[in-house]
């Protein structure tokens, strides 16, 4: 125990750490190390500091988790007091992740939670690599799905195409909409991930185009109606100034044009606050239901740190809108998922071999037998098209590039290379394994 | 279920494994990923085509129409796409840049199409809305107009539709409207 403890601070937690139960997990060891491991050793990324983000906090640093990295992108607004409860009137306009950090480490002792005030897009798998567990609350799929490619592609595989266990950093994802809500984890290259389901997250709102320009019927058609069409026509605020969310002026301006159109139509219910929403497609929050969500992902998390009982298999749904309901369910790994099918294949070339040799190779060799091969990559995080024939101009713009050798295209050994096909449902992972003609 | 971390490897190296992992390469997002698929895999009916301005930019391109057939025989149709990361959960966005006299496409380039907007699905391709726009030249439609006056004319006067509708890709002027010239 470190000096932060007092007697029996951590009782709660210890009686299920340190003696088995009925419904323990088969492989669950018992043994007081399981705290220090919690204390000391487990690393969590908490990603979003916003309604669920604050609850997550909260809950994780009573279970004990006190190595905790948030990140978040926003500042505080007003509108969030009510349910953000880290956050007071005098934090309106700091970071949330800051915030929340500070609130967490003054409040429970022992805690060291180390915020980001930045977009999680500008960290590498360097940083990424380094927790034992990501636990998301987010409202953007976006980013749902670009820490689920981050996480598939820390992923290391075995000789034999097994996943290499100790690689996989589980994702715990929480949503929430008004009085619904999903928990679910998520195994990279085991279970089903943001991609594989990506059906299940619902579909943008968008009404018809012809609705909103001519038969608008609701307050929302009217708004709509300014930001799709008035706002790219007048230009009120210059020359490709986009329309805002954050900005009142911007806002202003919309209610005002969506109350204009909507009286025209006898459309009543234009309000600023529904204006805000539905520029910024806001979704109501409910505090009790992000409690719910975050409760359950906190669950998660806890369970998976110490095996102390079976992991949620593997989505589970929550709705409080009438009574309470909730319904678990296994969400299915794709056999073609873009994201986590994609087993890097190693390609083997020397670095003076030319692209065509390796299109070659992928149209000849007979595992592959591709037909028309499409070929993209990243380099210094710019995506680059090395060759795609089936679209002319890009042809044109590509073709010198096959009498070009690996190394004069820039590409590096352990460079990744995706390939599209028609003979494949999804494109292929390849990485490249360049030899220097020194080494031969 | 998978045992994660046994208390024996639990210690994580905090900075990069480095050597051992290979260097940090940035992904190709999802929306990357998959757009390059539907790229490759456009087939374009012969009176269409797509132009690239930057060929390692998959997410922002060209389409241009020529109809060979219908009221628009003759005609070139220029629509720009763009490709957002939210790609295909949400539908890209798509405008004409040519002026079109047509009862589901406004002055301003707007679309109405179902598949642009409500109608969307991720299982939906580049080829799907290309088809999409294609008919739209073939078979205008008045039930969901963009440009009203354009679709009470269809409705009404078939005849003079046409006539419009060539007057406009020659250039020229339809009510108070100057149409560039678009023909071939
Ligand atoms: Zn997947």
């Amino acid at each position: 125990m470190t000096g932060v403890d007092w007697p029996h601070r951590w009782a709660h937690v210890s009686k299920i750490l340190t003696r088995p139960g009925p419904f323990a997990h088969p492989d669950f060891e018992a043994c007081p190390e399981m705290m220090d491991f919690l204390h000391d050793d487990c690393k969590l990324l908490i990603i979003g500091a916003g309604g669920l983000g604050c609850e997550l906090l909260k809950d994780l640093a009573l279970l004990g988790f006190r190595n905790m990295d948030v990140i978040d992108m926003d500042t505080i607004d007003l509108s969030n007091l009510n349910r953000q409860f880290l956050f007071r009137k005098k934090d309106i306009g700091k970071p949330k992740a800051d915030v929340a950090a500070e609130y967490i480490n003054s409040r429970i002792p022992g805690c060291k939670v180390i915020p980001h005030f930045t977009k999680i897009q500008d960290f590498d798998s360097s940083f990424y690599r380094q927790f034992h567990i990501v636990v998301c609350g987010l409202d953007s799929i976006i980013a749902r799905r670009w820490i689920n490619g981050m996480l598939v592609s820390l992923l290391k595989y075995n000789d034999d195409n097994t996943v290499d266990q100790s690689s996989i950093i589980p994702m715990v994802d929480g949503g929430t909409e008004g009085f619904k809500g999903n928990a679910r984890v998520i195994l990279p290259g085991v279970s089903a991930c943001v991609e594989c389901t990506l059906e299940l997250y619902p579909p943008q709102v968008n009404f018809p185009m012809c609705t909103i320009a001519h038969t608008p019927r609701l307050p929302e058609h009217c708004i709509e109606y300014v930001k799709v069409l008035l706002w790219p026509q007048e230009k009120p605020f210059g020359e490709g100034v986009e329309l805002d969310g954050d900005d009142p002026a911007h806002i202003k301006w919309v209610y005002d044009k969506a109350s204009e159109r909507a009286s025209q139509y006898g459309i009543s219910g234009v309000t600023y606050r529904l204006t805000q929403g539905v520029v910024k497609r806001i979704i109501p929050a409910v505090a009790s239901t992000n409690a719910v969500i975050a409760a359950a992902c906190a669950t998660e998390v806890f369970k998976l740190a110490t095996s102390c009982c079976q992991v949620l298999n593997n989505y589970v749904n929550f709705n409080d809108t009438e009574g309470i309901y909730t319904y678990t369910f296994e969400a299915e790994k794709k056999d073609n998922c873009a994201a986590c099918s994609q087993i890097p294949q190693h390609l083997t070339f020397s670095e003076d071999d030319k692209l065509q040799d390796v299109v070659d190779h992928l149209k000849e060799s007979a595992i592959y037998q591709l037909k028309s091969p499409g070929i993209i990559t990243t380099i210094d995080g710019k995506n680059k098209t090395l060759f795609m024939s089936t679209v002319k101009c890009i042809e044109d713009a590509t073709k010198s590039n096959l009498k070009k050798s690996l190394k004069e295209l820039g590409l590096e050994n352990g460079q990744e290379i995706y390939v599209a096909d028609p003979t494949t449902p999804n494109s292929l992972l390849f990485r490249l394994q360049l030899a220097s003609k020194m080494d031969d | 279920m998978i045992k994660l971390f046994s208390l024996k490897q639990q210690k994580k190296d905090g900075t990069d494994g480095g050597s051992k992992s290979g260097p940090a390469h940035k992904k190709a997002s999802a929306a990357q990923l998959r757009i390059t698929k539907d790229i490759n895999e456009l087939s374009l009916p012969k009176t269409c085509q797509v132009e690239f301005p930057d060929p390692d930019d998959l997410l922002s391109f060209k389409l241009i129409i020529s109809p060979d057939e219908g009221f628009y025989k003759g005609g070139h149709f220029v629509f720009s796409f763009k490709v957002g990361q939210g790609y295909p959960h949400e539908p890209p966005k798509v405008k004409c840049e040519t002026m079109v006299y047509h009862p589901n496409i406004d002055l301003e380039g707007n679309i109405c199409l179902n598949i642009l907007r409500e109608d969307w699905k991720p299982v939906l391709t580049i080829n799907s809305i290309v088809y999409g726009l294609q008919y739209l030249f073939l078979e205008p439609n008045p039930e969901d107009p963009l440009n009203k006056e354009a679709a009470e004319v269809l409705q009404n006067n078939r005849r003079l539709f046409e006539q419009n509708v060539a007057k406009a890709m020659r250039g020229g002027y339809i009510g108070s409207t100057y149409f560039e010239r678009c023909l071939k």
